[in-house]
């Protein structure tokens, strides 16, 4: 009896790992000869990166019960806050890189922190619906960044901010190729361990879901609720401030109509693979990192056997409906 | 029979080797923005087309065609070529930032082709190619001042707000200026979709109670405008003008069968064709003709005209066989 629950709780836990497992060996098959080149997956999960780690606090934001849609436009404008805040530092102490950056980043912080506590503010005091504040700010913080911009670039004057975006924290030549760990990556997997880590076994964590489960039994069980879910927003800033820093650096620029556009499904999409509840009060944060890759994987495969752009769309959309058909069934 | 095992092995590998040199495959990746309107649409059916045509004149091309729908999946979508060790890549930018995959495409050794709104640093391209955006909208500009006799009340709906556009909406109050009489009203952006034209349209429709000429970014933008105008049922609109070339506009201009749209302006989709062929003879270290007096077999950067169309030359633009 106790084996039997024992191997369910484990194929409950494991079975996004078995998905992904096998799809790395579909991708290895339909995408050959390039996909299992060693430089080819380290692209892949530098590309899965950026979304990847919005996706993280998206995991939050939606096990609280919400959603947040102004990721992608909130990085633009924490990106471009934070460039021209660097521009500014550079000119100003002569030149000094470290400095510029260091405070780049740290601006940048602040700035997504308090973005997504705006969001917050405007959910729990505010009581609006999350979807509308968030729709409301993401036409807010993409139109701020154009119009900052005139609609164009802000071009980072640093040029180790552009080497930063490109810094690998390894790199070892194995023979077959080199395998390195870039930046994002490594920041993906120290935020999905932390965040991971607050999730599971913290105080906040378990009254994060008992909200998103039933924020009226969380709230009698003397829960604030607002504050909970409040801090899920502005955790979820402070995560999005992370992702506009790798990506800034990437490009050592922000193009205020494109950066970030469309995060916010990617990072959606993540988060529903990895098998958290779109009606919140449960989900994973490592499953969401399991979503991010393979979802990546899926693009890259398909892109690596040349199939047409426009049914890699299709593609996309049958394996987020298929997953959460297989994990309601599952139920 | 060893050594004629050997000896045919040998022989197998030297006869190989020499039919690899012979016919060395050269593959082209190209990177473009997916269909997000009609101008767009027939980039992309051009540049299926350049690819067809390639591949059926010479079987040793390949071309292997990447449209993407955000600037993130460009650069993804660049990364992947380069993995697929990509002989040269052709690359229409959403916007600057594919600058540094560019970069590392061009220090790799892949010959590369950049289009339109280019990259922010100079030398990592062998090519540059684009239309001519000033003249884009000056000559268009010049035409309506011309037709609306240098007098009257003139309203613009621009494309997506982005630095090309800025070029073109600056050029066209730049060339204004130079007619006192000449108003233009309002400057709206209609992000190069009909629908959002047609409703900025609407909005202008109520607000100006005369209106002599109407320019807009791009014929779908100009058709949408056109529609709302024909749905309040005033008469005070002499001049639409769009531009781009949609099959359907240069098909009006050539039969004259509509009063309001006389000429267009040419800001030609085939760039990415030219683009993958140019490509092609670049990375293969062919030249476009053996008598060119060049030190570089083909120019580092290339302007393709924008070239007003009237009645008088719309044949020589009409794609009856693209989409839009």
């Amino acid at each position: 009896m106790n084996a039997t629950a024992a191997g369910k709780i484990d194929l409950e836990k494991y079975g996004s790992l078995i998905a992904l497992g096998t799809l790395f060996i579909l991708a290895a098959i339909i995408g050959r000869p390039y996909f299992l080149q060693i430089e080819n997956l380290v692209n892949v999960m530098r590309q899965a990166s950026y979304a990847g780690i919005i996706a993280l606090g998206m995991t939050l934001v939606i096990i609280s019960g919400g959603i947040d849609l102004s990721v992608g436009a909130m990085a633009a404008f924490v990106a471009s806050c934070g460039v021209l805040f660097m521009n500014w530092i550079l000119q100003a102490s002569g030149g000094n890189e470290t400095l510029a950056i260091a405070g780049g980043i740290v601006v940048m912080a602040m700035i997504g922190l308090l973005a997504g506590a705006l969001n917050g503010l405007l959910i729990t005091l505010g009581k609006i619906v999350p979807f509308i504040v968030t729709l409301g700010t993401m036409s807010i913080f993409r139109y701020v960044s154009l119009q900052m911009a005139n609609a164009g670039e802000f071009a980072s004057h640093s040029q180790n901010f552009g080497e930063l975006g490109m810094a690998k924290l390894f790199s070892l030549d194995i023979g077959v190729g080199v395998l390195s760990l870039p930046l994002p990556v490594a920041t993906l997997f120290v935020l999905a361990t932390i965040l991971g880590f607050v999730l599971d076994n913290t105080r906040y964590g378990r009254y994060l879901c008992a909200v998103g489960s039933n924020a009226r039994v969380a709230q009698y069980s003397a829960v604030r609720v607002g504050s909970v879910r409040f801090w899920a927003y502005a955790i979820n800033g402070l995560v999005v401030a992370a992702s506009a820093v790798l990506l800034a650096a990437r490009f050592n620029t922000v193009s205020t109509p494109n950066f970030g556009l469309g995060f916010e499904l990617d990072a959606i999409a993540a988060v529903i693979i990895g098998g958290t509840a779109m009606s919140g009060g449960r989900g994973s944060i490592w499953g969401t990192v399991v979503g991010v890759f393979m979802l990546q994987i899926i693009q890259n495969m398909l892109n690596m056997a040349g199939l047409s752009p426009y049914l890699q769309g299709v593609v996309k959309g049958v394996v987020i409906i298929a997953s959460v058909y297989i994990q309601r069934q599952k139920q | 029979m060893k050594k004629v095992l050997v000896a045919f092995l040998v022989l197998t590998m030297v006869a190989s080797l020499g039919f690899a040199q012979a016919t060395k495959v050269y593959k082209v990746g190209v990177s473009m923005p997916s269909a997000t309107h009609g101008w767009m649409a027939n980039a992309n059916w051009w540049a299926t087309r350049a690819k067809t045509d390639w591949e059926k004149r010479d079987k040793n091309v390949q071309i292997e065609l990447k449209f993407s729908g955000n600037v993130n999946q460009q650069v993804s979508d660049i990364e992947d070529l380069l993995v697929k060790k990509v002989d040269a890549i052709v690359v229409f930018p959403h916007d600057t930032s594919v600058t540094s995959v560019v970069e590392k495409a061009f220090n790799q050794g892949v010959y590369v082709v950049v289009l339109d709104r280019g990259v922010s640093k100079e030398g990592i391209y062998d090519i540059y190619i684009t239309n001519d955006d000033e003249a884009y909208t000056r000559k268009g500009m010049e035409w309506l001042a011309k037709q609306m006799s240098f007098k009257g009340n003139l309203l613009l709906i621009s494309g997506t707000p982005c630095p090309i556009d800025t070029i073109r909406t600056d050029t066209i109050k730049e060339v204004v200026k130079k007619y006192p009489n000449i108003t233009l009203l309002d400057v709206q952006p209609g992000d190069w979709n009909r629908q959002k034209s047609l409703s900025v349209m609407e909005n202008y429709l109520q607000k100006y109670k005369a209106i002599d000429a109407v320019y807009t970014a791009d014929d779908d933008m100009m058709l949408g405008a056109m529609q709302a105008y024909k749905e309040s049922g005033r008469k005070d609109i002499k001049f639409f003008l769009g531009g781009g070339c949609l099959k359907d506009v240069i098909k009006g201009i050539m039969d004259d069968s509509n009063p309001l749209v006389k000429a267009d302006v040419t800001y030609s989709p085939s760039v990415i064709a030219t683009s993958i062929s140019y490509a092609v003879i670049g990375v293969r270290g062919e030249k476009l003709n053996p008598n060119i007096y060049q030190v570089r077999a083909l120019p580092r950067r290339i302007i393709l005209p924008s070239e007003l169309v009237t009645k008088a030359n719309a044949k020589d633009f009409y794609v009856p066989e693209a989409p839009f």
